[in-house]
């Protein structure tokens, strides 16, 4: 594959990626509130368009239009530089999860996988260290929270990104312990390679999906920790709105709230993508042979949106049933429960990898 | 085209040299702290760059050590800082100048 | 190619570093030291050290830095206060100062080693390769380092916690 391919390959698929990305994000908005309504016995949006479905889009219209305050008294660099990185961390991570299989279109094959490419052997390869810079990329999005808070000049707004940020590094800590009993059975950090690990199946139909596979431990675990991460009921402390008035972003207004709201929800995303490729299989599924062959090879994409569809309803379900932790709770679930839990997953994973091998 | 590695020699002594200047003229003991690890920094892309050197990973290794030891120390030293304020009230190094309150 | 990376993100990196020194307030000191980070990170991954620039981007950019603006943010930390600098060290560190740095960028360039040039793209510093001489060379080390990051611990928990008998 030539450099110019190569270059044009990447830059559609970074295109349709971040536009099924914002697309995704937008409806997220949508679904939560309609499910939640639904849970709490409302009807949930219903005016724009059928079923509320164009929502999103008159609330991207408001988001643009209404007045772009800038408080006096901020730190003005900083306040307004705090949203963007909180929204380039949050998209960035999606470019290195790998979506699908292969796909042959126009007589070039590329992966599903923004920072994936094909080798000169016709395997599909991606970053070796592929799992730990998503680790690194979403350890600096607490920088958009903390600077935000800091720079609001404003007391709700500092004791919330304190807040969010003593979490976000307490439960960063259980997050990736309860990756590591996976790394240890996969035995490689490409992401593309875990997904490899577990395409399988027992007896034809059983998948050897990790979580079947011993890490059910860490796949809870790592629930957990993800929706302290993303700042989820039941842990939302950074934003809770009874105490905090909105925590972090009560200073913000107009697009830059709506980065901040955006990145919550990408990143919801994000957590989801990993934890379907982590403990779900990826894109693996059960073959349709029934099926015409131009359906099939979008089998695997349907696959993927699925499980993400399925935790980000997961995280919805969630909030409109749990009520929210009080702090030192969750900070003491966080150490005292979580961590060690995570830490024993470790070692008897160590234990069986170390016995099999 | 590819660049001779006392390129980045110099830039880690540029760095090194920073980092003791900080640590010299600052007066905010957290930026003192930050300078110090700007030296930190400044020492572990030279062990990077002779580790390509010579073709081996031993200077990668000793990165990660420096990295730990770096963690350790941000963790101690954060904390004590922290007490030194609540006792005096004040982050200037040149106030906080008495063994005992 | 490779050339003009290293010097974009030599020139980020050392920018950084002075943005440290001139800013007087703690936080625009700390905004630009992870700047410096980040650009160390992606020189790492120039010379090839894979596993190293990402552990540098989470440990240091992710955690240790992260560790510092909490502070800052917890203690408010303002502006420094001015302090007057003595005039002898204006008068002689500053030409000091450019003396010391000429003198050392001559020596460097003059002997320091140069047959070997960097290429893009070796990388060989991959996770396994550093983890297999992590657990078997220094593994000695790798332990006692264990031993010292649980000391810090206990260390910061003792000093941070208020004595409730006072």
């Amino acid at each position: 594959m030539s450099v110019l391919t190569f270059l044009i390959v990447a830059v559609i698929k970074i295109a349709i990626t971040l536009g099924v990305l914002l697309t995704v994000v937008a409806y997220t908005v949508w679904l939560e509130r309609k499910v939640v309504g639904h849970m709490q016995n409302r009807w949930g949006p219903s005016r724009v368009g059928p079923f509320g479905l164009l929502q999103p889009l008159a609330d991207g219209i408001k988001f643009l239009l209404k007045e772009d305050l800038t408080p006096p008294y901020v730190e003005k660099h900083i306040y307004l530089i705090a949203p963007v990185i909180a929204l380039v961390m949050a998209l960035t991570s999606i470019a290195l999860i790998p979506i699908g299989p292969v796909v042959h279109l126009f007589g070039i094959s590329t992966p599903i996988q923004i920072t994936g490419v094909v080798g000169a052997t016709g395997q599909p390869g991606d970053i070796d260290a592929g799992l730990l810079i998503v680790l690194g990329i979403t350890s600096l999005g607490v920088y958009g929270i903390a600077l935000a808070g800091w720079s609001s000049n404003s007391k709700y707004s500092l004791l919330g990104s304190l807040r969010a940020s003593a979490q976000m590094i307490s439960y960063e800590v259980s997050l990736g312990l309860s990756l590591v009993g996976v790394l240890l059975m996969s035995s490689t950090l490409s992401l593309r390679g875990i997904v490899d690990a577990q395409l399988g199946t027992w007896f034809g139909f059983i998948p050897q999906w990790f979580l079947f596979r011993g890490q059910f431990i860490a796949f809870f675990i790592y629930l957990m920790a993800a929706f302290a991460e993303t700042n989820r009921v039941p842990f939302d402390l950074p934003e809770a709105e009874t105490e905090l008035v909105a925590g972090y972003h009560t200073e913000y207004s107009a697009m830059k709230f709506a980065m901040f709201f955006m990145a919550e929800y990408a990143n919801m995303v994000t957590v989801a993508c990993i934890a379907s490729v982590m403990f779900l299989g990826g894109w693996s599924g059960p073959p349709m042979p029934f099926l015409p062959a131009a359906v099939q090879a979008f089998l695997p994409l349907i696959w993927f949106l699925l499980r993400v569809f399925f935790f980000l309803f997961l995280y919805i379900w969630i909030r409109g049933t749990l009520p929210r932790f009080r702090y030192d709770q969750l900070m003491a679930f966080g150490w005292k429960f979580l961590f060690p839990l995570a830490l024993a997953n470790v070692i008897v994973t160590a234990f069986f990898v170390a016995i099999r091998a | 085209m590819t660049i001779p590695i006392s390129w980045y020699l110099l830039l880690s002594a540029f760095l090194f040299a920073c980092g003791v200047m900080g640590f010299l003229i600052k007066r905010n003991i957290i930026t003192i702290f930050m300078s110090i690890e700007l030296m930190l920094n400044g020492v572990n892309l030279s062990f990077i760059a002779f580790a390509t050197r010579f073709g081996t990973l031993d200077g990668h290794i000793f990165v990660f050590f420096v990295m730990v030891v770096a963690a350790a120390e941000a963790a101690v030293g954060l904390a004590i800082i922290i007490s030194v304020y609540r006792t005096r009230e004040t982050l200037n190094v040149d106030r906080v100048n008495l063994l005992k309150l | 190619m490779h050339i003009f990376l290293f010097l974009l993100f030599g020139l980020l990196c050392a920018g950084g570093a002075i943005n440290l020194l001139i800013q007087r307030k703690p936080i625009n000191s700390a905004l630009s030291l992870i700047v410096v980070m980040g650009s160390l990170a992606l020189i790492y991954l120039l010379l090839g050290a894979e596993f190293v620039a990402v552990v540098q981007v989470i440990i240091y950019a992710g955690a240790i830095m992260v560790l510092f603006i909490f502070v800052i943010m917890l203690l408010n930390a303002g502006e420094e206060e001015h302090t007057k600098g003595s005039k002898v060290a204006k008068i002689i560190g500053i030409p000091g100062l450019i003396t010391g740095f000429i003198i050392g960028v001559s020596v460097l360039l003059q002997h320091g080693p140069q047959e070997k040039r960097i290429h893009i793209g070796e990388l060989y510093g991959s996770a396994s390769d550093v983890g297999m001489m992590l657990f078997t060379k220094y593994l000695l080390a790798f332990e006692l380092t264990s031993v010292l990051v649980l000391i810090a611990i206990m260390g910061a928990v003792v000093l941070a916690r208020r004595s409730h008998s006072s």
